[in-house]
C-alpha cells in the first residue's frame, strides 16, 4: 500500500465563461505524504480553490487524477465517492460553515450522518475538550467567537480521523492569535501522521507549512516550489 | 447525528417558516374536513327531517285510521244484505224491502270467518200505519241486538238491542205521541214501554220505531224471517264492494249487498289522498334536501381543491425559499459526505412532517368548524375516523409531492459551485 495520501497527477480545470473557457488549473501535479503541511499560495482566481475542491472530490477535473489513500476518487460512483469523503477528508473553510441552527457537539457531529460512528458522541466531546470548546458544547455559532467556530469547525473535520485535511483560507477570517492558533492545530495535526493542505493567500499562514506552493493563473510555479521549516507554534485557545 | 435530528433543529430555528407551511396545510385539509363534516351534518339533519316527518305522517295516518274508524262506527251501519230476489228500486221506492230471508242466514254468516263486514244487524222492516196514533206513517224495525261472531272477540255494539216489551221512538214519534222514555205506548195493539227517545235527525230516522225482533215477526206474521241484515264494512274492505260481494256471495248464495253511505268511501279516499300528499311532501322534502346537499357539494367541490392547490404552491415555494437560505449548509453536508439521497431526504422529512401535523391540525380545526357552524348532530357522528385517517396519509402525500421538485434540486445542488461561491 502507497504511503502518499494525496496524489495530483496532471489535473486540469476550465470553466465555462461568457467568452468561452476559462482555465482555472493547469496541469498541477503534487503528492502529499504522512506529516506533509503544505501550503498553496497564490493570488485569488490562480486555481487554488478548484485545486482544494478536486482534491476533496467535489470538482472532478477536466483530466488528470485524484488519488487519496490510493484510490482514483473520480473513478468512484458519487455516493461511494461521497462515503469514502466522510471516512478519509476533513474539510476546514474560511467562513467556517457550521450549521447555524445546531450547537457545537451536534455540529461536530454532523459527519456522522454521512458515516455513522458507534462511539461518536464520545469521540466528538473528546475534540470538543481539546479544541477549548468544552464551556461551549450547547452554544450555537452565532454564540461563539470566530475563533471558538473556527475551532469547531476543526474538531467537526477531524470526527472521523481523516488521513487527510484540507483547509481553504481557515485563518481568512480571525485574527492574528486565533489564526495562529488555528495553524498551530494543523500543524500538530500533520505532525500526528496526517497531511494538510492548505490554501491560502497569507504569506504568515504559509509559515507553519513544511512546503509552499506557489500559483499563477492555474500553474505551480516549479521554481518558486520550496521546503520550509515548519514554525514552532503550540496550539493554544483564545 | 441523524437526519430526523437536524429536521427537528432546523424546524426548531425556524419556526415562522414551519408555522407558516403547518399554517397552510392546516387550512387546506381543514376546507376539506369541514366540508366533510358539514356535509355529514346535513346528511343527519336530512335523516333527523325525514325521520320526524315520517314519524309525524304515520301519527296522522294512525290518528286518521282510528278517526276513520270511529267516523265508520258514527255513521252507523253501511252495507245492507237483502234477498236475493229483492228489487232495488222497490226497496228505493218503500223505504223497506219486500222480500224476506230466513233469519238464520245471520247465525250462518256470524259462524262463517267473514272480514269484510262486522257488526252483523238482522232486521225486518216494514212501512206501516200506527192505528193508535190516528194511522200515521211509521217505519218498523224489528231487530234482535247485533249478533256477536263466534270467532271475533266480541265488540261494543253500535246499537243496543231492544229488549221485548220496549219500543224505541224517533222524533217525530214521541213527539207526536207526546210520550217520554218510561211511559207506556199502545203500540199496533200492543203495550210497549217507551226505552229510549231519539233527537232530531231530520231523516226518516224521525219516523221510526224499534222494536224486538221477535214482535215484528209476530206483528207481521213473519215467524223466523228477516228482510235484511245491516253490517259495517271492515276499513281493510272500504274500497272494494265487490270483494264484500264475493265474500257474502260464498256463505249466503241467496242474498245480494248493497252499500250506502257513501261518506265513508269519500272519507277512506281523503285518508288516502291525506296519505299520499304526506308522503309526496316528505319525498320533496328529501328532494329539497338533496339539492341542497348538491349546493354544498359544489361548493366544496370548488373550495377545496384551491385551498389545496394554493397549499400545494405555499408548501412548494416555501421550501424552495429554505433551499435557497440553505444552500451553504447544503454545501458543507456534501462536502462531509452526505450523499444527495440524504439531502433530498432533508427536505422531504420537513415535508411530510407539516404534512402530518398540518393533517391533524387541520381536521381538528376543520372537524370543529363542521360541528359548530353544521346543522347539528352529534360529535361522536360526526366524527369520521377515515376521513382523519385520509388527511394524516394525504396532507403528506400533497406535501411531498409540493416540496419535491425544490428538494430535488437541492440534493443536486453542485458543492462545489456553492462552496467556490461562498
Amino acid at each position: 500500500m502507497s504511503d502518499t495520501v494525496l496524489q495530483l497527477r496532471d489535473i486540469e480545470k476550465h470553466y465555462a465563461g461568457p467568452s468561452g473557457k476559462v482555465g482555472a488549473v493547469a496541469g498541477v501535479s503534487l503528492s502529499l505524504s504522512p506529516r506533509d503541511f503544505v501550503a498553496v499560495q497564490g493570488p485569488s482566481g490562480c486555481g487554488k480553490s478548484t485545486l482544494l475542491l478536486a482534491s476533496g472530490g467535489l470538482l472532478a477535473p477536466d483530466s488528470g487524477t485524484v488519488s487519496v489513500a490510493g484510490k482514483d476518487l473520480y473513478a468512484m460512483p458519487t455516493d461511494e465517492r461521497a462515503r469514502f469523503r466522510a471516512a478519509r477528508i476533513g474539510f476546514v473553510f474560511q467562513q467556517f460553515h457550521l450549521i447555524p441552527y445546531l450547537d457545537v457537539l451536534d455540529n461536530v457531529l454532523a459527519p456522522t450522518m454521512a458515516l455513522p460512528m458507534a462511539d461518536g458522541r464520545r469521540k466528538a466531546l473528546g475534540l470538543i475538550e481539546r479544541f477549548g470548546l468544552g464551556h461551549r458544547l450547547h452554544h450555537v455559532p452565532a454564540a461563539l467567537s470566530t475563533g471558538e467556530r473556527q475551532r469547531a469547525a476543526l474538531a467537526r473535520a477531524l470526527l472521523h480521523d481523516p488521513p487527510l485535511l484540507l483547509a481553504d483560507e481557515p485563518t481568512g477570517n480571525l485574527d492574528e492569535a486565533n489564526g495562529d492558533a488555528v495553524l498551530a492545530h494543523l500543524a500538530e495535526f500533520a505532525k500526528a501522521g496526517g497531511a494538510v493542505l492548505l490554501v491560502t493567500h497569507d504569506p504568515k499562514a504559509a509559515r507553519h507549512a513544511t512546503r509552499t506552493i506557489l500559483m499563477m493563473d492555474g500553474r505551480s510555479l516549479p521554481d518558486e516550489v520550496r521546503q520550509t521549516p515548519p514554525r514552532e507554534i503550540r496550539p493554544s485557545h483564545m | 447525528m441523524t437526519i430526523w435530528r437536524l429536521i427537528l433543529r432546523e424546524i426548531s430555528h425556524r419556526t415562522i417558516g414551519f408555522a407558516l407551511g403547518l399554517l397552510s396545510v392546516s387550512i387546506a385539509v381543514a376546507s376539506l374536513a369541514g366540508a366533510m363534516t358539514l356535509l355529514r351534518a346535513h346528511d343527519i339533519r336530512t335523516e333527523e327531517i325525514v325521520a320526524a316527518k315520517e314519524a309525524e305522517t304515520k301519527r296522522e295516518m294512525d290518528k286518521m285510521e282510528d278517526d276513520y274508524r270511529k267516523i265508520m262506527k258514527n255513521l252507523g251501519f253501511n252495507v245492507l244484505i237483502l234477498p236475493k230476489d229483492q228489487n232495488l228500486a222497490d226497496l228505493y221506492a218503500d223505504d223497506f224491502a219486500s222480500r224476506y230471508m230466513p233469519e238464520a242466514y245471520v247465525d250462518r254468516l256470524a259462524k262463517s270467518d267473514i272480514v269484510t263486514i262486522q257488526h252483523l244487524l238482522p232486521s225486518l222492516q216494514q212501512k206501516a200505519r200506527w192505528p193508535e196514533q190516528g194511522e200515521r206513517t211509521v217505519i218498523v224495525i224489528g231487530t234482535r241486538g247485533e249478533v256477536p261472531y263466534a270467532q271475533r272477540t266480541p265488540k261494543s255494539p253500535i246499537l243496543d238491542p231492544v229488549e221485548p216489551g220496549t219500543v224505541v221512538l224517533g222524533y217525530e214519534l214521541h213527539r207526536g205521541a207526546n210520550v217520554k222514555p218510561g211511559d207506556t205506548v199502545a203500540f199496533m195493539g200492543r203495550r210497549l214501554k217507551v226505552a229510549k227517545c231519539h233527537g232530531e235527525r231530520g231523516n226518516k230516522d224521525d219516523i221510526t220505531a224499534w222494536i224486538s225482533l221477535r214482535e215484528a215477526q209476530e206483528i207481521f206474521n213473519r215467524p223466523g224471517q228477516i228482510n235484511g241484515i245491516l253490517a259495517l264494512e271492515c276499513v281493510c274492505a272500504a274500497d272494494s264492494l265487490d270483494k264484500i260481494r264475493a265474500e257474502i256471495a260464498g256463505i249466503l248464495p241467496d242474498t245480494q249487498v248493497i252499500e250506502f253511505s257513501s261518506q265513508v268511501i269519500a272519507r277512506a279516499e281523503a285518508r288516502r289522498r291525506a296519505a299520499e300528499t304526506a308522503y309526496a311532501a316528505i319525498e320533496s322534502e328529501k328532494q329539497q334536501r338533496a339539492r341542497l346537499r348538491a349546493a354544498r357539494e359544489r361548493f366544496a367541490a370548488m373550495l377545496v381543491p384551491v385551498a389545496l392547490v394554493g397549499c400545494m404552491a405555499w408548501i412548494g415555494l416555501s421550501t424552495f425559499g429554505n433551499v435557497r437560505d440553505r444552500r451553504a449548509e447544503i454545501g458543507v453536508l456534501r462536502a462531509l459526505g452526505v450523499r444527495s439521497a440524504q439531502i433530498l431526504a432533508v427536505f422531504l422529512g420537513k415535508a411530510a412532517l407539516i404534512g402530518v401535523a398540518g393533517g391533524v391540525v387541520g381536521y381538528a380545526a376543520g372537524f370543529a368548524a363542521g360541528a359548530t357552524w353544521g346543522e347539528g348532530g352529534p360529535a361522536s357522528a360526526l366524527f369520521q375516523p377515515p376521513l382523519l385517517a385520509a388527511s394524516v396519509v394525504l396532507a403528506p402525500l400533497l406535501a411531498l409531492v409540493a416540496a419535491w421538485i425544490p428538494a430535488l434540486l437541492a440534493s443536486q445542488q453542485d458543492p462545489a459551485t456553492v462552496l467556490r461561491e461562498e
